[in-house]
């Protein structure tokens, strides 16, 4: 089905001609310089990986090869020519494309339509529906896919869509792929399928650009890596001389060490008790953990293990089918008898969730910062009386408050959507800081924050654990899992796989029950 | 238009251009446009500057101001309301018909106890139009558009039914000559009530957890329910609060026409949407600033008495407002941009 990597002549292709030469590009967004002077270039038939934190601008940089932003500075040279990409379909047409973390199919439409959607084969002034098939089926053959190409898209998993994703990309020839993590959302088997996909891909002389968080995949398909921080060009190393502990160092610009504090953990009474929760759609079957004051408490995990569900059942985000939530001595939650969830509730006995995903659930992004973090604190006696708001005092807790979280600007009246990801998730953090929390759960408190804000907000959670709240760290960050917690648990697919003390929590102590162990 | 490049120019002329790019991108479009209209009109008519086209310009957009608000409410919440027109077709009817009735029952004795009586069964139809609503897209999710757009129909239906489709008569005189013809201090009472209505909304809006939480709403529903927001009670609320404005205005055009009239309210659904787009409220929800509704409804009718002072006919006038509201959108988006690259 799917060739061996055996039939290309080198993979390391340091003599294969070069395909893509990007020099000093900048890229200038309202507020931000996203891409500062970047250097970068890809042979032909080379796995390019592009590597560094969320917010390093890998995402810039290949957006503005697939067409979706222009660059304010610097220029891009391909096959010897230099290019103005203007548009996606110009990049296309050029040979440039591009399978993006968010899909970009429309789910009511089938898998044919999506491949050729912009560019849909006519027969004069008609589609050309027999044709279309039968070149969909063309396409999917040759990648391998076990697709129908009629079927809806959004009847598909997700692995699946990434599939149709891939064969999109795939479709108009391309001498130039990128991906952006590609098997964020994919199982072991399925990111075997895909890697030999692209070994595959490789041996044509395709060059790609692939963008992970994962060590393990660099090693695995990776032939040059290129490092990027802040904006700016770091490093391009051999994949033979990357060590795990050179790569973070590359990529946060510091030693471990000075990212995650060290926390002086003093675990007291218990806060957060449970118990065999299983939630209705599943997602978390017969769960049992608890956190106490004074500690941090981690769940690792891969994306859909059910870890982000523990935290939202607290919430009441979540239907719950069985089991039990105490929290600081009072049953909350008992499947059949007590049911006393709810997000004010809650809030109100001391329990605060701040969610992952800050755009969708986390803030109001058109509404300034002193909107922004009173918002869950408003019916408190600090910012309103019976009757009316507070504004003066509001003002002086959110100035407060902004001093504290640092920051910038420090301007409480400028709307949420004119800052930078990091500045925007302090805000998030921050909105529980003005009121009283005893237990917080983090969800993936650092996606798409650089390192600076980064290190504010472990600082932060460190403050708060010592002076004595509970906290539980959900992430799929396995930096942050391996250095802040006091005691972490491991979900895979609903179920706990691993409960582990601080100095049991290693690397391959948490991998290890990442994955299944038997074969699939 | 105001001028788009910033700095570099020198003199009178630069600082000019640099003043009036500031107001554009801090007000809006909307002082622009009421500038260039007075202009205009002031040119075009002889009696179109005087203190009492001003008042009549005033006491006509009353109604409008009201129902704008109100709208402006349940469009912060990223709702519609569509229904407001039938508010004021069955509040005027049901206020007439039951003042009517104590008024004559009483041997035409109990003037006030009729009008209040009146007014307040009128303020009751009003309000269950809105519960209705805002159970329909609170609760049982029914998109705004779709609930509004349903009610209006029921409603209106409704209206006519009880009332046949005839206008009903015979309220006290004291109903017209106080709430329609009154004034106080030279200045007319629906004035001095559509004046403490805005203070009464502006209060709730900027200094209300109420007011905050329909902003909130609108901007990010989600996350608003994750700060512990009853998002169900305060979505419910928006439609009750737009209904109880639209209902007061009703009650005051309804002393106005000295009648009780099912088909008086049927322009302001339009009208009061494009007042608040006009005024620079997102259609989208979250965004939105009470004065400059209250300008742009003003300026609505402004336009309208413009035009009547120069005899152009009404159905070209309807051609000028809809060219406007475009207008006022596009510069809205161009006014987002500015402000973008403008941010310090």
């Amino acid at each position: 089905m799917v060739q061996g990597s055996g039939g290309s002549p080198e993979s390391d292709g340091s003599g294969a001609p070069l395909l893509l030469r990007v020099e000093r590009v900048s890229k200038q967004f309202p507020g931000t310089l996203a891409l500062d002077r970047v250097n970068f270039e890809v042979r032909a038939g080379e796995v390019h990986v592009l590597f560094g934190e969320n917010g390093a601008g890998k995402s810039t940089l290949i957006q503005i090869l697939a067409g979706v932003h222009r660059p304010s500075g610097g220029q891009i040279i391909f096959k010897g020519q230099p290019i103005h990409i203007t548009s996606v379909h110009h990049a296309r047409a050029l040979g440039i494309s591009a399978v993006f973390q968010e899909f970009s199919l429309v789910p009511q439409l089938s898998i044919e339509d999506n491949l050729f959607l912009g560019s849909e084969v006519r027969k004069g002034l008609m589609l050309d529906k027999v044709g279309l098939r039968r070149q969909a089926r063309e396409v999917l053959d040759r990648l391998g896919f076990d697709l129908k190409p009629r079927a809806p898209v959004m009847y598909l998993s997700r692995a699946q869509q990434q599939m149709v994703e891939i064969a999109k990309a795939f479709r108009t020839k391309p001498s130039l792929m990128i991906f952006d993590e590609p098997t964020a959302s994919l199982t072991e088997r399925e990111t075997a399928r895909l890697f030999a996909l692209i070994e595959q891909i490789k041996a044509e002389g395709i060059g790609i650009i692939y963008i992970t968080h994962r060590m393990n995949e660099i090693k695995r398909i990776g032939d040059r890596i290129t490092v990027l921080r802040d904006g700016k060009y770091i490093a391009t190393i051999g994949v033979a001389e990357a060590t795990d502990q050179r790569l973070v160092e590359l990529m946060t610009g510091r030693v471990v060490e000075q990212v995650f504090p060290t926390v002086s953990f003093m675990p007291k009474e218990n806060l957060l008790e449970i118990e065999g929760l299983t939630t209705a759609d599943g997602s978390v079957r017969d769960v049992s953990i608890n956190v106490r004051a004074g500690e941090i408490v981690g769940i690792a995990g891969l994306v859909g293990s059910g870890k982000s569900q523990i935290g939202r059942s607290c919430f009441g985000l979540e239907r719950i089918a069985g089991g039990r939530i105490t929290f600081n001595g009072e049953v909350v939650y008992e499947a059949r008898k007590t049911n006393k969830l709810g997000q004010r509730r809650m809030l109100d006995r001391g329990l605060y969730y701040v969610p992952s995903d800050r755009r969708q659930e986390g803030l109001v992004m058109m509404q300034n910062v002193r909107e922004n973090v009173a918002l869950s604190s408003l019916w408190l006696r600090t910012f309103s009386n019976v009757l009316f708001l507070r504004r003066a005092n509001e003002r002086i807790v959110v100035k407060d408050l902004v001093r504290r979280l640092d920051l910038d600007p420090p301007n409480i009246e400028r709307d949420l959507e004119h800052f930078s990801g990091g500045n925007q998730q302090k805000v998030l953090v921050g909105k529980s800081l003005v009121r009283d929390v005893k237990l917080f759960i983090f969800d993936e408190p650092t996606v798409g924050v650089d390192v600076g804000a980064r290190v504010h907000i472990y600082n932060f959670i460190k403050e708060l654990c010592e002076a004595g709240a509970g906290v539980l760290l959900i992430s799929s960050d396995l930096p942050e899992i391996l250095h802040l917690p006091y005691r972490a648990y491991v979900m895979y697919r609903g179920e706990l796989r691993a409960e582990l003390s601080q100095k049991d929590i290693s690397e391959q102590a948490v991998l290890s029950h990442f994955f299944e162990k038997q074969s699939a | 238009m105001a001028g788009v490049t910033l700095g570099q120019q020198s003199g009178l002329l630069g600082s000019a251009e640099r003043l009036a790019t500031q107001v554009f991108v801090r007000a809006g479009v909307l002082p622009w446009f009421l500038i260039f209209s007075i202009i205009i009109f002031t040119f075009a008519t002889e009696t179109f500057l005087t203190g009492q086209n001003f008042m009549l310009v005033a006491r006509q957009a009353t109604y409008l101001v009201m129902v704008a608000m109100g709208q402006m409410v349940v469009l912060l919440t990223a709702g519609l309301d569509l229904s407001v027109g039938v508010m004021f077709a069955i509040a005027s009817v049901v206020s007439s018909m039951v003042m009517v009735d104590v008024f004559n029952a009483s041997g035409k004795e109990a003037v006030w106890g009729s009008i209040i009586a009146g007014c307040a069964a009128g303020m009751a139809s009003g309000l269950l139009v809105g519960a209705i609503n805002g159970i329909g897209v609170a609760f049982f999710r029914v998109p705004p558009f779709i609930m509004t757009l349903a009610m209006s129909t029921i409603v209106f239906g409704i209206a006519l039914t009880i009332t046949g489709g005839t206008p009903i008569y015979g309220m006290p005189d004291e109903f017209a000559s106080v709430f329609g013809y009154g004034s106080a201090i030279g200045v007319p009472v629906p004035i001095w009530i559509t004046i403490g209505f805005v203070v009464l909304v502006y209060v709730l809006l900027s200094w209300t957890r109420t007011g905050r939480y329909f902003y909130a709403l609108g901007g990010n529903l989600k996350a608003s329910m994750l700060s512990g927001i009853s998002t169900r009670y305060y979505l419910f609320m928006a439609y009750v609060v737009c209904a109880a404005i639209t209902t007061v205005a009703a009650l005051m055009l309804t002393a106005r026409l000295e009648s009780g009239e099912s088909n008086i309210g049927r322009d302001y659904p339009l009208n009061s949407i494009a007042a608040c787009a006009i005024g620079g409220v997102s259609l989208f929800g979250g965004t939105g600033r009470l004065l400059n509704v209250v300008l742009g409804s003003i300026f609505i009718i402004l336009v309208q008495n413009g035009m009547n002072l120069m005899r152009i006919g009404s159905y070209q006038q309807m051609i000028v407002i809809g060219i406007l509201l475009v207008l006022a959108v596009i510069a809205d988006n161009y006014r987002q941009k500015m402000l973008l690259t403008l941010k310090d």
